[in-house]
């Protein structure tokens, strides 16, 4: 019942005891400054950058619009075009980079709301409790137990015949999927969330005054800043595939390129069976290599994180254990004379 | 800043719980933790709740500090049913009631720095910077620390002793009638514990604070309190001044707690004989 | 007196920190326990005296690491080093059969959904893989009863145990092998003072019954110490400071910080009731760069200026050793516990 006398006398964990230095190194040093960022989080990190590169910043230098008619029905790559042609004969590599660009964005938006909707009503949920989180929880159920591809396909097929343009194109699709898949982020949240609600740290917080939406965001928030990121980082990924499925699957705004309705097209000019690979094969791997990049991203963000699952850099790792075999050498060396001498 | 912490003197307790009960929902039916108990706070004095894990003093502790909900009874501030207040009247109370928890660990924001901690609800009191920076000297001039040494640095760059003393000063800040410490030492070093307990006899001397000390260690309680409540199993088994209570206990639960306590010198005889 | 049972020489143990820096937690620690007694090794957080019980007990894992010591135990001597090759195999065969480990918190490790006679068949097995269940059970059954405890215990489930109970049991599992020396790292410190009792009797139990030939008992529990142990060694900072028979060392103590700890006691007594005990000034020592000579120097009223120049080694005054410069001074004089208290 009072689950704070179960652990009670047990002194402060033992273990390296390292106290500040003195000196210089006492100067205050944000948590966050202590992070170790491995090399898998480079590599996923600099992949999402080459390919955000391709989207933004390529087109800039690259010749040819994506709306600019160069050929025929899939002309086979060559030295002006690289990757050839699509159906309607523009470029493929140029409506590559800019479907690239629209999916990012799309992945973007969709994956910031599911994210912000999911994190608002698990914290809430979490933390406040009571009858709160049971309707919270129970909305977020029924949302959860709706097949989301069929409200996707119901919500996309009504956005096409909309009369305002804003949600006609990418961002009303970006709006749809996420809106629809913040449930199991925020079902996630509410348990950290209940659970950082019952560190003591928050009644000091109350007893200092603070207000609930003051502890929502001060005190509960960043203790789970880590896992939104990470969530966050997911959705992204999940966003840009769900695109993706409703575009090939003809849902998408039409009008606009993206890495969905690429395929869509290739899919519908028989690409595959003309054997045109320029036309399908270059949206998938840029796709794969999206959702690779974002999903190694998470999970070497979790390393980050998660200071039980970081391993330290190889060179430090065997320079110390070289100081340390040089060190024992001396050691048994000094304890053998001692002994002699004894 | 020293008036600022004096306490008016009232008569009769400051703080006082009447026939409070607490019970627990769990699965098929539920439990008592804190079964109709009544106990009062006089000013200026320290008043230790002794009790094993799961006597209910902690729920007792949490219910008095108004972060639990009670199932029945009152709590009484100065006089006042505060049972049921809310908002601005409840965090006006907090000002009046301040606690410091057992763990020094989780009981800080660990983003916050020890300044920041310190400052943190300080908003309302519309005190001057200057003002602001001479009341965190004085209260973590109580517990031995200096500014200087403190107020930059982040929990994780200070020991457990010394966490545990931002805590109090945390408390002291909003200039307590009462201060509530649920086991506030039981997680330090014996040597540690000693100048925390000094810091809140010190308090209790010099500014007249009401110290309610719920500990399971009756020696502790025995250093520090002037009264002492014995809980088991939720009930109040045995109330009185700490003489009375601890050498000349009448109740068998206080009477077996006693005993059963090791003793630095009196355990070695108990072996040799045994 | 009679015979050695186990003798640690010269004991090194590192943490690697973050830093790439070595932390030594234990540093070049000599240990005896005498045949059929009980040691207790004490000492406020981060002394380092759970790290040598891991030492000791041969279960250091990464980051901790020992880098030098020796272990004599019956007839064996064991190269405690966890750098050498091999050296988990090696150590394996040690584990548990001649030392056992009661780690810190062990009762809240056991699976609650486990019925007690489960982990008595898992760990025997664990050390002979032939064991039969009947075998395991017999020998439990056999081994609770020699210690006047209910056999019945064996078929309940742990979530069922009181924490008092399940620590006891924990402690007979541990023991079924008859370990030589069990190593019990702050056993009673979650324990309420009846079941810490309990503990106590039923540990005294079994060394009288010889189902182990000592223990080391580490605790910063003092008054627990005095009721358990034969002999008592104090750590601070990463060495031993004093190591005597317990009730010499409680009523004379030869070291400033035995004797400061032993005044922060807080015993229900007349006594405590009208001292006023100081505590220790300032704070345990970085252990990455500890202070000179005697570690204990910067918070010692005794100080002298040969204690910030050379580290004092063991002065022994018969069977008590203490390494302090006054106590050099000081020939069998107790240090006066005035100097505590105001």
């Amino acid at each position: 019942m009072t689950n704070i006398q179960s652990s009670a006398v047990v002194a402060e964990t033992e273990g390296p005891l390292v106290p500040p230095e003195p000196g210089a190194a006492t100067k205050a040093r944000p948590a966050w400054r202590s992070l170790n960022f491995g090399p898998r989080l480079w590599v996923s990190a600099g992949l999402i950058l080459l390919i955000t590169l391709l989207a933004f910043v390529g087109p800039l230098f690259y010749p040819y619009a994506p709306d600019q008619k160069v050929g025929s029905l899939y002309d086979s790559p060559s030295a002006e075009h690289i990757l050839g042609t699509e159906n309607f004969g523009y470029d493929t590599l140029a409506v590559l980079m800019s479907s690239t660009r629209n999916s990012l964005i799309n992945g973007l938006l969709a994956g910031t709301l599911a994210v912000f909707i999911g994190v608002t009503i698990g914290i809430l949920a979490g933390y406040v409790g009571g009858w709160l989180e049971e309707l919270l929880m129970g909305f977020t159920n029924i949302v959860l137990a709706i097949p989301s591809i069929v409200i996707l396909i119901l919500i996309s097929i009504s956005l096409q015949s909309t009369d305002i343009p804003f949600l006609k194109g990418i961002v009303g699709l970006a709006l749809v999927i996420g809106i629809t898949s913040w449930p199991w982020t925020a079902r996630a949240v509410r348990a950290q969330a209940s659970s950082v609600g019952t560190r003591e740290h928050i009644d000091v917080a109350k007893l200092s005054g603070a207000r609930t939406p003051g502890i929502l965001l001060f005190d509960v928030l960043p203790y789970l800043a880590s896992y939104v990121v990470m969530a966050w980082v997911l959705q992204l990924a999940s966003a840009i595939l769900a695109e993706s499925t409703l575009s090939m699957l003809g849902l998408g705004p039409s009008g606009t390129n993206s890495l969905g309705m690429q395929l869509h097209w290739a899919l519908a000019f028989q690409a595959v069976a003309t054997g045109a690979w320029w036309a399908f094969l270059p949206p998938t791997i840029v796709l794969t290599l999206i959702s690779f990049g974002l999903l190694y991203l998470q999970s070497s963000l979790d390393e980050v994180f998660n200071p039980r699952l970081r391993r330290g850099k190889k060179k430090n790792l065997a320079a110390a254990a070289a100081r340390r075999a040089e060190n024992a050498r001396k050691l048994a060396e000094q304890n053998e004379r001692e002994e002699v001498t004894a | 800043m020293s008036e600022q912490l004096d306490t008016t003197p009232t008569t009769g307790p400051v703080l006082s719980a009447v026939n409070v009960t607490k019970q627990f929902r769990v699965a098929g039916g539920h439990i008592t933790a804190v079964d109709d108990v009544s106990v009062d706070f006089h000013a200026g004095k320290v008043l230790a709740v002794v009790g094993e894990s799961g006597s209910g003093k902690s729920t007792l502790a949490r219910m008095l500090l108004r972060l639990m909900p009670v199932t029945s009874g009152q709590i009484m501030y100065q006089g006042k049913d505060v049972t049921h207040i809310k908002g601005g009247e409840l965090r006006k109370y907090w000002t009046d009631v301040q606690a410091v928890f057992q763990d020094p660990f989780s009981s800080f924001n660990q983003f916050f720095s020890v300044g920041h901690t310190l400052r943190r609800g300080m908003g309302r009191q519309h005190l001057s910077e200057e003002n602001l920076d001479q009341l965190i000297e004085t209260c973590l001039g109580y517990v031995g620390l200096k500014p200087a040494d403190a107020v930059h640095k982040y929990p994780h760059q200070l020991s457990g002793g010394q966490r545990q003393r931002v805590m109090i000063a945390r408390a002291l800040m909003m200039n307590p009638k009462v201060l509530l410490a649920d086991e506030a030492t039981s997680m330090l070093d014996a040597s540690l514990r000693v100048s925390a307990l000094n810091v809140l006899q010190d308090l209790r001397d010099n500014l007249g604070l009401t110290v309610l000390f719920i500990t399971h260690d009756i020696g502790q309680a025995c250093y520090l309190a002037d009264e002492v409540v014995v809980m088991e199993h939720g009930l109040i088994v045995e109330r009185g001044t700490t003489d009375a209570v601890i050498f000349d206990p009448k109740n068998d639960y206080t009477k077996r707690l006693l005993a059963d306590v090791p003793d630095l010198k009196g355990s070695l005889k108990v072996r040799k004989d045994g | 007196m009679s015979g050695v049972l186990m003798r640690a020489t010269n004991v090194t143990a590192v943490y690697a920190a973050d830093s790439g820096k070595d932390v030594p937690a234990v540093d070049n620690v000599t240990l005896e326990v005498p045949d059929g007694q009980i040691l207790g090794l004490a000492g406020e957080s981060g002394c380092g005296k759970s790290t040598l019980g891991n030492a000791l007990a041969m279960i250091a894992n990464p980051p901790l690491y020992v880098v030098a010591g020796k272990m004599e135990i019956g007839e064996e001597t064991i190269d405690l080093s966890t750098l050498a090759k091999g050296a988990n195999e090696v150590h394996r065969g040690y584990r548990g059969a001649t030392v056992s480990l009661l780690p810190q918190g062990a009762m809240n490790a056991v699976s609650p959904t486990l019925r007690i006679r489960n982990l008595v068949v898992d760990v025997m097995r664990a050390h002979k893989r032939d064991t039969t269940k009947e075998e395991a059970l017999d020998r439990a059954t056999d081994r609770l009863k020699m210690l006047e405890m209910p056999t019945r215990v064996l078929d309940q489930y742990a979530h069922q145990l009181s924490g008092g109970m399940k620590q006891r049991m924990v402690t007979v599992v541990s023991t079924l092998l008859n370990p030589q020396l069990l190593i019990a790292d702050e056993p009673t410190s979650a324990l309420d003072v009846s079941s810490q009792k309990a503990l106590i009797e039923m540990l005294l139990a079994m060394v009288e019954k010889k189902i182990m030939r000592g223990v080391i008992f580490i605790t910063h529990d003092l008054p627990v110490l005095s009721m358990v142990t034969d002999r008592l060694a104090i750590m601070y900072a990463g060495k031993i400071v004093e190591n005597g028979p317990t009730e010499e060392l409680v009523n004379n103590a030869r070291h400033p910080y035995t004797s400061a700890l032993l005044s922060s006691v807080l015993d229900p007594t007349e006594e405590t009731r009208t001292k006023h005990v100081l505590g220790i000034p300032g704070s345990p020592p970085n252990l990455g760069n500890p202070p000179s000579g005697c570690r204990f120097h910067p918070r010692c009223k005794f100080a002298m200026d040969e204690c910030s120049a050379t580290e004092p080694s063991f002065l022994y005054e018969r069977d008590h050793a203490v390494a302090c410069w006054w106590a050099n001074k000081h020939a069998f004089e107790t240090v006066p516990m005035e100097v505590n208290q105001a």
